[in-house]
């Protein structure tokens, strides 16, 4: 049973989804749904432990050996994202039986959770697959997935929202598959480490430039690089919270993982960073992120659509990562996937108990959320400290990583730019005290119901617990990272 | 290199870049569908051309034949091809509720409507 | 478009037909162009042109809301139950040449599970679209 975990990863959750359209049935889909997650999270941990150590795990579906058929190939860059996106899945899974209810009409909830398995099938599909138009195909499930469940939102904008992010969402999938194609054109191969085999050979390095070129944007696209953001803000402001919670915690890190495995493993190091400005580029566009995004998040009238561009900024981070094309930058990158999806994880999942008694998310809604929903509001505080990076969050660690790997390259206004950036945090997350605790509550909320319901406070506690822990216990974030930056670095597959 | 001999690429980068304009010049959400879907055809075509060999059969192997196209493509363009229509079929249906929501398939007056709806 | 003698009689022989030939597309994508996606194409047009000539309702009475929901669902189980099958036979995932003792004798009845299942997907999807975009109230209707 073991060899079979890679595709036990994805199927399992590609079953459920069917399953649930036939069983017709709320409750019953919300079951199969956390054990479908659940197993995911057991699932990536075995497969973590597996490839511990330099390890690669290579399934052949349909026992077509590699590189005709298409190959599932694990190693530890890989099994760490599949962690996340699963880890991610099971906390979030449970909240969403009370978030749903609530934001959801009861007549689609299961096929709401139906999307769900998919959209979680088709970001693990990602994650595993060695395969490049595999890797399209996957991309387009969870996108086709996370377009509906952004449209339930309850707010009419969010129909909006997911018009706008099917638009871009499909040219930046189609940039992709046409990288791709060119790809493999050039080297008549779609097995991503095949084709990095191959790439040496290709005489002619124009239709490889336009490829990667291509594919850059595509995935920018998908990631919401600065400026190719704009998508973002009302897809995650407008869906349904436990949507938001999800998509923010999973969906751009699983394509920032697709920039790092073509960048490092496909193209090479050497082709994308020596060769082209692309580490500059990146460099630059990351920090105007950064600023930019923050900026903009601080004239936000929406705490939601805040939080989101905070989002923007914050993958800023993880890109200024990868820009440094070192050890210990690609180590803050990777490590900021994870620290980054805990904590806009936990902040959506609490702003989703908000969002039980102020649909709006206005920040006049928010007055005195500090009395009237302590657990809540406290929660939010922490994780906006994780947010700018106070010490003992896991915010924190990343931002360190990254100092340290500006100031490795000697570019110490980098590393002054990232705490300059860190008051932005500061500023909006301050936004949110002062509503919550400098302000009496509006008579008409107080009189509402109390803190949120435990099934969904518990989750987001959980995550924003775990904020704090591998802020102070780094060894098991920061030992996968700084594995798998190693495996990216090493450049063959 | 001979500009004729690869025309195929020409009529590719003229769909990806007549897709991609009607998509941004049009304000019309069921225009910028049919924008994307061009667009999403361009692909098809970029994956199809090459593998046609010109003399070349169906791979199914028999002493009458000994050339023969790639018939990968074939089948990931077939992929590609259902990814696309789900894609506009969901669109499609997201611009039908939006109708309905809104009163207006408009872009500008749809963000117009939301904005007063701040205020 | 219910009173068009013409139009009712001829789509009555039709229909027959193009099931009939969706079946022929089905089956004969073994040894020619064909297969699960062409015939329940062709196969939810035959259903759709029905509904045309005699209207919703007498569609959703041969064809119910429900049941092509379960098309929808079932097709992509049929497909995943092939892969897993395979898996329980002591192979891969989608592995075909372990269903049959001859492994060409496999690869045929693995794929022949697998176009069954993509023929009721497609077939379910495409009327399930229609459906759903038929089904909303006109504009004018409402406006009456």
């Amino acid at each position: 049973m073991i060899t079979q975990l890679p595709i036990l990863q994805v199927v399992i959750p590609l079953i459920a989804a069917p399953l649930m359209v036939l069983l017709r049935h709320g409750t019953a889909a919300w079951l199969l749904a956390v054990g479908v997650s659940w197993a995911s999270l057991a699932i990536a941990l075995g497969l973590l432990s597996e490839v511990a150590g330099g390890g690669l795990v290579s399934y052949a579906l349909g026992s077509w050996p590699p590189p005709w058929g298409i190959e599932y190939r694990v190693d530890s860059v890989n099994a760490y994202l599949a962690v996340i996106v699963s880890m991610v899945a099971a906390v979030v899974v449970v909240y969403m039986r009370r978030s749903v209810a609530e934001e959801v009409p009861q007549e689609h909830h299961y096929l709401f959770y139906s999307m769900y398995a998919l959209c979680l099938a088709g970001l693990l599909g990602i994650a595993l697959t060695g395969d490049g138009f595999n890797m399209f195909v996957f991309f387009e499930i969870s996108s086709l997935a996370t377009y509906v469940l952004i449209a339930l939102g309850r707010d009419r904008r969010a129909l909006m929202a997911a018009y706008q992010y099917l638009i871009m969402g499909t040219i930046g999938a189609t940039f992709f598959v046409i990288g791709v194609g060119l790809l493999y054109l050039m080297t008549g191969t779609l097995n991503l480490a095949d084709m990095a085999a191959r790439l040496p050979d290709v005489t002619d390095p124009r239709p490889v430039l336009a490829a990667l070129a291509f594919i850059t944007v595509g995935v920018s696209l998908k990631l919401a690089l600065f400026p190719l953001h704009l998508w973002l803000p009302n897809a995650y402001a407008y869906a349904p919270s436990a949507v938001t919670a999800f998509l923010a915690a999973t969906a751009t890190k699983v394509s920032v993982y697709v920039l790092l495995r073509f960048y490092f493993s496909v193209f090479g190091e050497t082709a994308v960073f020596r060769a082209l400005p692309t580490g500059s580029i990146l460099l630059a566009l990351s920090l105007a992120a950064v600023f930019v995004a923050s900026v903009v998040a601080i004239f936000q009238g929406n705490v939601k659509r805040m939080f989101a561009y905070s989002s923007v900024a914050q993958i800023g981070y993880i890109t200024l990562g990868v820009s440094f094309d070192s050890a210990t930058g690609l180590t803050a990158g990777i490590v900021h996937l994870f620290n980054h999806a805990l904590t806009k994880g936990a902040l959506f999942l609490l702003l989703g108990g908000i969002a039980l008694r102020a649909a709006a998310m206005r920040f006049d809604d928010l007055r005195g959320m500090g009395r009237l929903m302590p657990l809540t509001s406290f929660g939010i505080v922490l994780g906006g400290l994780s947010l700018i990076g106070v010490p003992g969050t896991v915010g924190f660690v990343s931002k360190w990583y990254l100092v340290v790997a500006a100031l490795e390259q000697g570019a110490w206004w980098i590393a002054f730019l990232v705490v300059a950036g860190s008051l932005l945090a500061l500023a909006y997350v301050w936004r949110f005290v002062e509503a919550a605790y400098f302000h009496a509550p509006d008579p008409k909320m107080a009189a509402g119901p109390g803190e949120a319901p435990l099934s969904m406070l518990v989750p987001a506690w959980l995550m924003i617990a775990a904020c704090v822990y591998f802020g102070l216990d780094t060894g098991l974030t920061l030992g996968g990272a700084g594995e798998a930056a190693q495996v990216l670095l090493k450049g063959k597959w | 290199m001979n500009i004729a001999s690869h025309y195929s690429y020409w009529v590719t980068m003229f769909l990806v870049i007549g897709g991609l304009y009607i998509v941004i010049a049009r304000g019309n959400l069921v225009k910028k569908l049919i924008g994307v879907a061009i667009f999403q055809t361009s692909v098809y075509l970029l994956y199809i051309a090459p593998g046609k060999l010109i003399g070349g059969t169906a791979p199914i192997i028999t002493e009458q034949f000994q050339v023969y196209s790639n018939p990968l493509p074939h089948v990931l363009i077939l992929t590609a091809i259902v990814v696309g229509i789900a894609t506009l079929a969901l669109g499609l249906a997201l611009v039908v509720r939006i109708r309905e929501a809104y009163g207006s398939i408009e872009e500008d007056e749809i963000l117009t409507r939301d904005r007063d709806g701040e205020r | 478009m219910r009173d068009f003698l013409v139009l009712r009689v001829v789509a009555k022989i039709m229909m027959a037909f193009m099931l009939l030939f969706a079946l022929y597309v089905q089956f004969h994508g073994d040894f020619g162009p064909g297969g699960g996606f062409q015939a329940g194409v062709i196969a939810a047009a035959a259903i759709i042109f029905y509904a045309i000539i005699f209207g919703l309702p007498a569609a959703r009475k041969v064809v119910p809301d429900r049941l092509v929901e379960a098309m929808v669902a079932a097709g992509v189980l049929l497909y995943a139950s092939v892969g897993v099958a395979g898996m329980l036979l002591g192979g891969n995932y989608l592995d075909y040449f372990v269903l049959h003792a001859d492994p060409v004798e496999g690869q045929h009845r693995g794929i022949f599970w697998i176009e069954a299942g993509v023929l009721i997907t497609v077939a379910g999807v495409m009327l399930k679209v229609f459906y759903l975009f038929a089904g909303r109230p006109s504009e004018d209707e409402d406006g009456q």
